[in-house]
């Protein structure tokens, strides 16, 4: 995979040379120096708060550097905007996807530079052109429908097409595959393999190791605001690699894994489930979901994109509407179905989106995490600051949240901080359940083994938890049992043993298809899970018994 | 290099399940509600109201209120890009009276001296929110207020008031229906294509719905902010030389209220007024409405008094937004 037949004397196209940036006092950079080579793909990896993202921006002409050079092809450049630094030949896609909402997709993909007629923008042709660009990245799409009517997914490739539609010398992703599903990331690798034939530096940050190893020729590792080792990828070892990002021997992390779960399931409850959802449908979405939750146990939810994980979570909690089915808590049905209902019944999800449903920038850590419990710490509507201040104290303190304080907006905090701080908000309201939708996504490795590791602790203080995952080591390394979600049906149920990378991909495989001519009929169980399932629960649509049963119910 | 670099054809083909008849009338509906509204209420006024649809009435509507509705346009571009403009009032009335003011020195000047004092005023308020980061409700409320000083200056506080020459060529341009309408026509055409047919009318959108990312995206914000404000004031200013030609002279205490009067009109037009989703038609069909309903209620309320017209005017206003919002969430569960 690793190409050795490039110049390696190739002057760079790209030279960063120590440079220094500061905010208020706190160095992000030091004395930073990057070289990109035309024609390869540089990992660039490091925790969160290791200022890779802060280099990017320097890059990209976000922030310009309090000293040091950033030259492009041999001159020198000082970019005051992002559009000089584009019009230069930068490209970057973003972590989170940083287009337009509102706008039709075609319009988001040609923003700035809408082909023209007469002074005029050529709407036909814009459209067409998308439609087919976009047809080449997998997204077959009516590319005349707001963006925001498209998956986290197809939003990122869009993107994507839109950075690498410009005349790019650079391209710079970060954290590109955070919301892609297995089949989109290969479309992207193939993207960037182009990208390398046309000679297009790419510089590549991600967390997920496999993929750095798959794509990247060189690695830079950072680690506080440096550059701690650069080199070919394929001479690092992977052990190596993880403790230099760490800053942490290697036999501790051998020891340890690659994720900070305990390698031992959580004892088995055997009572009554805390948490039992029943044949949960959503038209078009959702067919005849159920599952159980009992406490102390962390329960998977595996299944690719559009599975309908985030929907099962939503459907639970009350956040999608439901056309049928019910949910019961530790045996008390929920009657009324809102986000409102189930927190006062003790079920919290931590929602996918961190930015767009969770976190209010503006506001302080304090404020942040006291939010959703300020009706408990209040009296008459007057909130006790001494109560606050408290829970405060205590979850920033239990959950190891890096803050310089209460009072710190929480938009200062990195990705991981943030997600502790909402972690935080809904366990000082003593959750029975916690439905967790891709808790680690987009955080660094050092803040994902915490998290990790807290999701752990509070499973073992008694907590049922619903764990939603695209990464499978997480998922897998992490869950008790898995329940495999494929087109809105249960198809699968993992137990014990079979709790596996091999097990779950099985289970998606040998599903079987779902029946063109009625789709909402649920589907038979699949041969794979039923037999070598002994231990697995009798519910979810792996009982051979069952699913005819509620096919005649209806 | 477009082309060459892509992969080759993915496999999938999952075409996204196309929104159902409903959900595309209620689409429809949300952003041309205004339209569908005015259809009603014309058609049943014309048919239970002897004197609506007589030529007198309809081209009082048309001509009285024509240019007014400049305002609303340039509101609509302002409001786009997720800010408002509380000047335009104040700048409807300092218009008028440069407008006649320059009309005692030739047709030319009358024009361009208000388009000159709107466009300068507007760079500012616009540099002021763009580059200094001021709120655009603070800045042109300054505008508001700064303008109607100004205006006292000129007149010397009212004393003075500016008459159009009898026969200057300047009194043609807001004479008649026709004229009036056609211009404001012309102005709101311009309008459509600018919004939707050019990289600046795009831009404004892309900043409305998400300025973050048109930052990231490299659009040139600030340049697009400024001329949002640019072309706003000098609307206004237009708008009120316009009027001026069609009264005659500069009438300093016209133009009260007027801002929100074109808010209103872009509210109801369908534009977010958090910015990033409207359009120009929808605004014309706005103020038509707002005008229509006006009318009638004058003249069936008229004989309680005209603030009873006014609180009518405001309940209804209350009316269509809320049914609005009630088809616009149904679209978004969607």
């Amino acid at each position: 995979m690793v190409q050795q037949d490039l110049d390696p004397r190739g002057d760079s196209v790209l030279e960063v040379s120590g440079v220094h940036k500061s905010f208020a006092g706190v160095h992000a950079l030091r004395d930073v120096d990057f070289a990109l080579r035309p024609a390869e793909v540089h990992a660039l990896i490091g925790e969160n708060g290791a200022g890779k993202s802060t280099l990017i921006k320097v890059i990209t002409g976000v922030y310009r550097p309090d000293s040091g050079t950033v030259r492009l092809d041999g001159r020198e450049r000082d970019f005051r905007n992002p559009l000089e630094a584009q019009a230069a030949g930068i490209s970057t896609i973003y972590q989170e996807v940083n287009l337009v909402p509102l706008m039709s997709v075609a319009r988001n993909l040609f923003l700035g530079r809408e082909p023209r007629r007469f002074g005029l923008v050529d709407v036909g042709r814009m459209n067409r052109e998308a439609a087919e660009v976009l047809g080449r990245y997998g997204v077959d799409v009516d590319v005349t429908r707001p963006l925001r009517t498209l998956g986290l997914g197809a939003q990122q490739m869009v993107a994507l097409a839109r950075a690498v539609q410009i005349d790019a010398r650079v391209v710079i992703m970060d954290e590109p595959t955070s919301s892609l599903e297995p089949r989109e990331v290969e479309t992207l690798f193939s993207v960037i393999r182009r990208l390398k034939e046309q000679g297009i530096a790419v510089v590549y940050v991600s967390h997920r190791l496999d993929e750095l190893y798959a794509i990247c020729d060189r690695v830079t590792v950072m680690r506080d605001g440096e550059v701690v080792h650069t080199g070919e990828i394929a001479q690092l070892e992977r052990l190596r690699l993880i403790s230099l990002m760490l800053g942490r021997e290697m036999a501790t992390v051998r020891d340890k894994g690659t994720t900070a779960f305990d390698t031992d399931r959580h004892e088995r409850q055997t009572g009554r489930p805390v948490l039992s959802a029943e044949g949960l449908t959503v038209r078009h979405r959702l067919h005849d979901v159920s599952l159980d939750i009992h406490p102390g146990e962390v329960v998977g939810l595996g299944g690719l994109l559009g599975a309908g994980r985030s929907e099962t979570a939503k459907a639970i909690v009350g956040a999608l509407g439901t056309d049928a089915g019910s949910v019961e808590i530790e045996g008390k049905p929920l009657h009324r179905r809102s986000p409102a209902a189930a927190i006062r019944a003790g079920v919290v999800m931590l929602a996918e989106d961190r930015k767009a449903e969770g976190i209010i920038p503006n506001l302080s850590v304090r404020e942040n995490i006291s939010l959703a419990a300020l009706p408990r710490l209040s009296r008459a509507g007057v909130v006790s600051q001494a109560k606050q201040d408290e829970v405060v104290r205590l979850f920033m303190e239990r959950l190891r949240i890096k803050a310089s304080g209460p009072d710190q907006k929480v938009s200062d905090l990195s990705g991981g901080n943030q997600q502790k701080v909402l972690l935080a908000r809904w366990l000082c309201l003593n959750p029975k359940v916690l439905l967790l939708d891709e808790p680690t996504r987009g955080i660094d490795v050092g803040a994902k083994a915490e998290v990790q590791s807290i999701i752990d602790e509070l499973a073992a203080d008694g907590l049922g938890v619903l764990l939603i995952s695209s990464d499978l080591e997480e998922l897998i390394e992490g869950s008790d049992r898995v329940v495999i979600l494929k087109d809105g049906h249960v198809v699968g149920n993992l137990d014990g043993e079979d709790v596996s990378e091999d097990g779950l991909l099985d289970a998606l495989a040998t599903a079987p298809p779902l029946s063109p001519d009625d789709p909402d009929l649920p589907e038979q169980p699949g041969p794979a899970t039923g037999p070598e399932n002994p231990g697995g629960t009798p519910r979810a649509g792996s009982d051979p018994a069952a699913a005819p049963v509620k096919e005649k119910q209806r | 290099m477009t082309s060459a670099v892509l992969p080759p054809p993915a496999t999938a083909k999952a075409r996204a399940p196309r929104a159902t008849l409903g959900e595309r009338i209620a689409s429809q509906v949300q952003r041309r509600g205004a339209l569908a509204v005015l259809v009603l209420v014309v058609a049943i006024a014309s048919a239970t109201s002897s004197t609506f649809p007589t030529w007198s009435n309809i081209s009082s509507i048309l001509g009285n209120n024509a240019f007014v509705w400049l305002l609303a346009l340039g509101m609509t571009f302002v409001i786009m890009t997720g800010g408002i403009d509380l000047s335009v009032g104040s700048m409807y009335a300092l218009g008028g009276v440069l407008g006649a003011y320059g009309s005692t020195h030739g047709t030319w000047l009358a024009v361009l001296l208000p388009l000159a004092v709107g466009a300068a005023w507007g760079t500012v308020q616009g540099l002021l929110v763009a580059k200094a980061g001021m709120a655009p409700f603070i800045v042109t409320l300054v505008g508001l207020l700064g303008l109607r000083g100004l205006l006292q200056a000129v007149t010397d506080e009212g004393a003075t008031t500016y008459l159009v020459p009898q026969h200057s060529a300047f009194r043609h341009l807001g004479s008649g229906v026709w004229t009036p309408v056609l211009i404001t026509a012309a102005f709101f055409v311009l309008g459509i294509v600018l919004l939707t047919r050019t990289r600046f009318g795009h831009t404004l959108t892309a900043m409305g719905g998400n300025e973050n990312a048109a930052v990231l995206l490299g659009l040139p914000v600030a340049r697009t902010k400024v001329t949002v404000y640019l072309l706003s004031g000098t609307l206004a200013a237009a708008a009120g030389a316009l009027g001026g030609a069609r009264l005659g002279s500069g009438v300093t205490t016209i133009g009260i209220g007027y801002e929100l009067t074109a808010i209103a009109s872009v509210v109801i037009g369908g534009t977010l007024l958090t910015g990033g989703s409207g359009s120009v038609g929808g605004t014309a069909a706005g103020v038509l409405l707002l005008a229509v309903i006006h009318n009638l209620i004058d003249h069936y309320f008229s004989q309680y008094g005209s603030a009873f017209t006014d609180t009518v005017n405001g309940g209804f206003l209350a009316a269509v937004v809320l049914l609005q919002t009630l088809l616009s969430r149904k679209q978004q569960l969607e």
